[in-house]
């Protein structure tokens, strides 16, 4: 874009600007890139008062562990080679090889696999391989670095259960959320009755309503629904409390009334005329929407569903309250490491585990970037 | 589109909604006038025991809850008025607060402390978050467009981070002989510590709300400033307007939609600020209105659940949202009849 010259701005005010986006980088990244590198020092090092000592772990060097020179260099170039794979090549490789009408479980194969391939090739390949050739050639650690914290939390206290309790409600809420969402998104967008009016207005009220004042309604019936339920369904009627499924729908519902502004803005701005083409060739209307409407919505339902991924993986007040502590998804599990956060060890384990709830959406900011804005900017347009 | 399509596409969506946020909302407030107690009975035993010449028997008095046939404890639930809302309201007290101007006393009640600082919260950060994500946005805007790419992969992870994480993070900068405490320590040269008085914590928890939303207003300004028109930029140029006279009367009334869209979402997510106290663990100091119904929400020691209490004071947190929301609604509404 070239800038006429009466537009060209002073060299202050462009230093000014690209100064406060510097110091804005900065303040965005720090916290989350220093509780990853805390999570990989000694506990000594991770709470150390200078920051270089935190950085380059001294005492995590001196037990033995740390990377050499070598090893970071291969580091830097995995991580690079990732994020481009990541961004370049993973969007291309799902719309080639999922067949047609499921590009949704494309994506997943997609990123799942490329998450599996990542984890082997970093922590059970590289590792004997990179020992081997340091030790051939006799190099010596430069920085402490232990993965020992991630062992202890993953392995030793389980977290992998509650890691497939969280993948089992997201996936719930994702795959539901849509299901009903796009229906519903479709439904609003093309009918102009003025009951759609007030059903988007009185799902903008449910919107506003705070999570809690919802959970005070469903935990005394969950808890006794067993009884509730007794003289419809019989002696096994289900206690409501604590099961997963019941959380699932209960966070879908929460989701619902921004699913379907998110969808109705989406599907506004695919043309009427298509789906009356359809209607005029014989289709009904539930045939117009599957074969004609929905190939095109594809952008319209990921974004949204990236939506949904985040509340129901990020929600704390409803899955703590409502599941016992043997089903805990991952965010309130963390909260058993507050209990016991006495010794440094407890610490920096929570902040392992700080870490690895993060990292998956890492991985999803850098796949779905474009994704996420285009997502924001739709909600936005029609309010 | 037929009615009857239209509830066939609807339907499903609308069922969840009335079955999970409808009726849940009417059962709350039919359960904060009414209270659910087990039903005790008192039960007179008495007890003997061997002793020299003569047993020694004594009788006690104890209050047992009744049990139904199936071994648990039969509940009875009776309509009480407004005694919940009083029990969270406490007017008495509040009442003896105000008349001895004594505002500390005021603020040992858990709800007034909880609605004074989701208020004070909702209201400072509102104009702090659209602010620095005007400013943000102003200044991606400005920079070449190779580096705006990983410029706005950097700002949307405050974002998409986990709120309770997010918190935490910043916490352990701060807790105890953290980072960021070290660093001010040696800049002051005094003894800090950020989590020994209600108000530094209160501070972090502004700064981690503005760190976690102004992305969020930074990505919609953005889009909003790519559909500038550049004319209306070069007019006002050609009648001599100054940069800041043109981002006054330009670029912030062609952004004002924007604005008003993200105020209306942020005034509901702040309103609702709960993670912050969880994360910072603030409890002891500084707790927030939907801390205070989760709060009694959950079991106590001999774990029963305040769920009465707790729906008094979650229908007080509705109206409170409520109430912030009818001057944002009645401008929607102005507008939606305008456009007609």
């Amino acid at each position: 874009m070239s800038t006429s010259k009466a537009l060209r701005q002073p060299v202050t005010l462009r230093m000014l600007s690209a100064s406060f986006l510097t110091f804005w980088c900065l303040l965005a990244a720090f916290p989350i890139v220093w509780i990853a590198v805390m999570s990989v020092k000694a506990p000594l090092d991770a709470f150390a008062s200078n920051p270089f000592d935190v950085i380059l772990g001294p005492i995590t060097k001196a037990q033995g562990r740390g990377l050499t020179v070598l090893d970071i260099a291969v580091l830097l170039i995995g991580l690079w080679l990732a994020v481009r794979v990541a961004m370049r090549v993973l969007p291309g490789l799902a719309a080639r090889y999922s067949p047609p009408g499921f590009l949704a479980l494309g994506w997943v194969v997609v990123i799942l696999g490329y998450g599996i391939a990542l984890f082997l090739l970093g922590f059970v390949v590289l590792p004997p391989v990179l020992g081997a050739i340091n030790a051939a050639l006799g190099l010596d650690p430069l920085i402490g670095l232990t993965t020992q914290h991630y062992h202890s939390v993953w392995v030793k206290n389980a977290f992998w259960k509650n890691f497939v309790n969280s993948a089992v409600v997201t996936t719930g809420v994702v795959t539901i959320s849509l299901t009903v969402g796009t229906l519903a998104g479709y439904g609003l967008a093309r009918s102009g009755s003025n009951l759609a009016f007030w059903l988007l207005i009185a799902a903008l009220i449910f919107r506003a309503l705070p999570h809690s004042v919802l959970v005070a309604g469903y935990l005394p019936i969950f808890i006794n629904s067993a009884e509730i339920l007794r003289p419809i369904l019989g002696e096994n009627a289900p206690t409501l409390y604590g099961q997963p499924l019941a959380v699932i729908a209960v966070l879908v519902s929460i989701n619902q009334p921004f699913t379907i502004w998110m969808l109705r803005s989406f599907f506004q701005s695919i043309p009427a005329e298509l789906d009356e083409a359809a209607r005029v060739d014989g289709c009904t209307h539930f045939q117009a929407f599957r074969r004609v409407i929905m190939p095109v919505m594809w952008p319209g339902v990921i974004t949204t569903g990236l939506f949904s991924f985040l509340l129901a993986y990020n929600d704390f007040l409803v899955t703590s309250l409502l599941l016992d502590q043997s089903d805990m998804t991952m965010v309130p599990a963390i909260a058993g490491y507050f209990n016991r956060e006495t010794t440094m060890t407890d610490q920096v384990e929570a902040i392992a585990a700080a870490v690895s709830i993060t990292a998956p959406l890492f991985l999803l900011v850098m796949i779905f970037q474009r994704q996420i804005v285009s997502g924001l900017t739709a909600g936005a347009v029609k309010g | 589109m037929r009615f009857k399509t239209f509830a066939c596409f609807v339907g499903p969506s609308l069922l969840l909604m009335v079955l999970f946020i409808a009726v849940p909302l009417v059962s709350v407030f039919i359960q904060s006038f009414h209270v659910t107690q087990p039903v005790i009975e008192r039960i007179e035993t008495e007890r003997c025991t061997a002793g020299f010449l003569e047993q020694q028997c004594s009788t006690e008095i104890k209050n047992v809850p009744v049990l139904d046939e199936r071994g648990s404890i039969v509940t009875t639930t009776r309509f009480v008025g407004l005694e919940n809302y009083r029990a969270v309201v406490r007017p008495d007290s509040v009442q003896a607060a105000i008349s001895s101007w004594n505002w500390p006393a005021l603020m040992a009640i858990d709800f007034w402390k909880a609605l004074r600082f989701t208020l004070s919260f909702t209201l400072i950060t509102l104009p702090l978050v659209i602010g620095l994500g005007l400013t943000i946005a102003l200044a991606v805007n400005n920079t070449t467009r190779s580096i705006r790419g990983p410029v706005i992969f950097v700002s949307l992870l405050p974002y998409i981070i986990t709120p309770v994480i997010g918190a935490l993070s910043i916490r352990w900068l701060f807790v105890g002989d953290g980072i960021l405490t070290q660093a001010m320590e040696a800049w002051s040269g005094r003894q800090i510590s950020m989590f020994a008085q209600g108000w530094t914590i209160e501070l972090l928890m502004l700064f981690y709300r503005v760190w976690h939303v102004a992305p969020f207003a930074f990505v919609i300004f953005y889009a909003g400033l790519q559909t500038m028109n550049r004319d209306a930029i070069e007019a006002a140029m050609m009648d001599g307007a100054s940069r800041f006279e043109r981002l006054r009367y330009v670029i912030i009334p062609h952004l004002m939609p924007l604005i008003f869209f993200v105020s209306l979402i942020h005034l509901m997510d702040a309103y609702r600020v709960f993670e912050e106290v969880v994360g910072f663990r603030s409890q002891a100091h500084v707790i927030s209105l939907q801390w205070l119904t989760y709060d009694l929400l959950q079991p106590d020691d001999a774990g029963n659940r305040a769920v009465s209490r707790a729906s008094a004071s979650a229908m007080l947190t509705m109206i409170g949202i409520v109430i912030l929301l009818v001057p944002l609604l009645r401008k929607s509404w102005r507008d939606h009849k305008g456009v007609r």
